[in-house]
């Protein structure tokens, strides 16, 4: 076979290689640059190779915010993620009451991040917030900028609040997405309710969902804004997660070194959690592939 | 196993209906006997899906019963009503096997395995699924997924009816005849009720023994397919079976030579005596003669009682030639068999009387005792 290579084509993705260039390779490579040198001054810099990632390893501070980070992130998907579900399928589906629904839902979506912050610091204030006063009078003691347990509860409340209504939302276009025949079917197979929806909303959802938990876990695992303006990672540094400690890292004691060798270990985590995420979910798919492969 | 009736039947989707347009299924009288191949034709839109979703009860009729053996099952849920239905797109359990997809209907009835696995693979091998039972059905040709959406009615015992919509749809035409074929042979071995809803006449018959054809949500002739051809007992039937449909010409009365004769266009039609008398008895205005192009004799030479008419043009279909002729204002569809050649320009066509059928007011009127409307 005769095949005529015109490398010209090459130039057509010059564009893109440029934008990817300027807006992600550049900025990135440029925190790999500090993260390998210890930087005195504009003259003094000394390459220190691994150092700097050694040592943000070893560091408790950050193996500490680390470990609260996934046991943050793991919480709110397992409450978001089959809340979300719940939350779509109980949504009408028809009429006003539909409409009336979807705007309640995406409400939230549209706050900004120190807004809910701030809503949520005055919301649960034990003093004058409606739900810290309610709380307490009904005889429990509650109070999040002592107790750690609260300001954790505080914290996922708030987040809950704020991104369920995506996983529902997520969930509800794809509810919509699937043709009434199979309701019909189902009910002439006599599956039951919970048979209906293992064996026809779930896998349906899928595709809506890996977007929803990706989406989630991303933003969780990189939180900042909220729980800076609710409790300042307090108390102690119970709320205090990678995000906060990061910039406590670089621009509260100007660590560059070590801050950018744990950005890049952040981002490390961050790509590979997500990526294992999508393989797993995704997972059955491929294999269905390498089956028909073999036919 | 049942007979299903339909009692006085009428459905409306306005919660008020008011003119006759309100509703997608006209007051109706019907019994589809058990065991039957039956098949429900019409043009889309006809409501010959409303009438299937009837029964099988995921639409509830506004007025009238659906009777299973002479119980009525209004109230019934699809659930409990024992019947399956096949739909125009394959309906299957993305995330199981084909085998979990056909043992789904008898897990949900709590069947004990041995009994499941039994029929599963009874109804695989009727199928020919049995090869790849074990595969995730998601990925499967539109056919196999076909075949297990029928195969997961075929399971059940307790199935009186099957209802298909139009369930070959997606399927490619090579593979069209081998699944009709299959479903024929079901239906033999089975014998359950199979009511097939489609709107194309051949499917319709080579699949059902009778067609109930459909038009605007009425049922507007029930007989075999043979039936259907030769006697349409309404204007759509006749423009609607056959390929090309029935010739109609619009007659009016004139008196000549002493007897009443009827004509178009001045061309007078050659009627036997009877037929020009149940012409003369009708007060309608609405007169109409209708002959199959299968019917009409074309020729080049005049002979006693052909009428001149103007050949247009004529289609070579390979096995048949379909001619389009000129007589008087009207074009008439004039169907002949591969050897016969079609005259050039001025042709002589005969009506062979016993294949016009007159209709009044767009229904068939029969001549002889042989012919009746089935009502």
């Amino acid at each position: 076979m005769n095949k005529v290579q015109n490398n010209k084509a090459w130039w057509l993705v010059l564009p893109v290689f440029l934008l990817v260039a300027f807006s992600a390779v550049i900025p990135l490579m440029t925190v790999v640059n500090y993260s390998v040198q210890d930087i005195f001054d504009q003259n003094n810099a000394y390459f220190v190779g691994l150092e700097w990632y050694q040592e943000v390893l070893s560091d408790p501070r950050l193996q500490d915010s680390l470990a609260r980070q996934f046991m943050y992130s793991g919480t709110v998907l397992l409450i978001e993620v089959p809340l979300g579900i719940c939350v779509a399928l109980m949504m009408p589906t028809r009429g006003w009451t539909a409409s009336l629904s979807l705007i309640v839902l995406a409400l939230p979506l549209l706050i900004p991040w120190n807004v809910v912050g701030t809503i949520w610091q005055i919301f649960a204030r034990s003093d004058i917030g409606l739900l810290g006063y309610v709380i307490n009078n009904l005889g429990i003691d509650y109070n999040y900028t002592s107790n750690s347990v609260d300001a954790w509860a505080t914290v996922l409340l708030m987040d809950v609040w704020h991104w369920t209504s995506l996983i529902a939302l997520l969930c509800y276009s794809g509810l919509r997405a699937i043709p009434d025949a199979y309701y019909q079917a189902a009910r002439i197979d006599r599956a039951s309710s919970w048979a209906i929806f293992r064996f026809i909303q779930l896998p349906k959802l899928q595709g809506v969902l890996i977007i929803g938990v990706l989406l989630r876990f991303m933003d969780s695992f990189m939180i900042y804004t909220e729980p800076f303006v609710l409790t300042g990672g307090g108390p102690g540094n119970s709320t205090t997660f990678l995000s906060q400690t990061l910039t406590k890292m670089a621009i509260g004691q100007f660590d560059i070194g070590p801050a950018a060798a744990f950005s890049i270990i952040y981002f490390l985590i961050v790509l590979l959690v997500s990526w294992l995420f999508f393989t797993t979910i995704t997972h059955l798919d491929k294999d269905k592939v390498k089956e028909q492969s073999h036919d | 196993m049942a007979e299903i009736h339909l009692k006085g039947l009428a459905h409306s989707y306005s919660s008020n209906p008011k003119s006759s347009a309100d509703y997608a299924i006209h007051e109706m009288e019907h019994v589809w006997h058990q065991g039957g191949a039956y098949a429900l034709l019409g043009p889309s839109g006809c409501g010959k899906s409303t009438l299937l979703n009837i029964i099988s009860g995921l639409i509830k009729p506004s007025h009238g019963s659906v009777l299973f053996d002479g119980v009525e099952v209004n109230e019934v849920t699809t659930q409990d009503r024992n019947i399956a239905q096949v739909f125009q797109f394959p309906v299957i359990y993305d995330s199981m096997t084909v085998y979990d997809n056909l043992a789904f209907p008898l897990r949900n009835m709590k069947i004990d395995k041995d009994k499941i696995d039994s029929k599963v693979k009874e109804v695989a091998n009727t199928l020919d699924l049995t090869d790849i039972l074990q595969r995730k059905a998601s990925n499967l040709s539109a056919d196999a997924k076909q075949k297990i959406s029928m195969g997961r009615g075929l399971v059940r015992d307790d199935v009186s009816a099957i209802l298909f919509d139009e369930p070959l749809t997606v399927i490619d035409p090579n593979l069209k005849w081998k699944l009709r074929r299959q479903l024929k042979q079901i239906h033999e071995r089975y014998n359950i009720t199979m009511v097939y809803v489609t709107h194309d006449q051949l499917e319709a018959s080579t699949f059902a023994d009778k067609i109930a054809l459909m038009y605007q949500g009425k049922i507007v002739q029930f007989g075999t397919p043979r039936e259907l051809f030769e006697n349409p007992n309404h204007t759509f039937v006749g423009y609607f079976i056959g390929s090309p449909g029935m010739n109609f010409l619009s007659v009016e009365k004139h008196q000549s030579e002493g007897s009443v004769q009827f004509s178009f266009d001045g061309i007078t039609l050659p009627l036997e005596a009877n037929q020009r008398a149940l012409l003369s008895n009708s007060s309608s205005k609405n007169l109409k003669v209708g002959i199959r192009p299968e019917f009409i004799q074309l020729s080049a030479i005049e002979h006693p009682d052909s009428l001149p008419c103007q050949v247009i043009h004529t289609e070579d279909l390979g096995t048949y030639k379909i001619v389009t002729v000129l007589m008087g204002q009207q074009e008439l569809k004039i169907r002949l068999g591969e050897e016969q050649q079609s005259p050039l320009k001025t042709a002589y066509a005969t009506f062979p009387s016993q294949w016009m059928k007159i209709y009044i007011d767009e229904y068939l009127v029969a001549t002889e005792s042989g012919d009746t409307r089935d009502e």
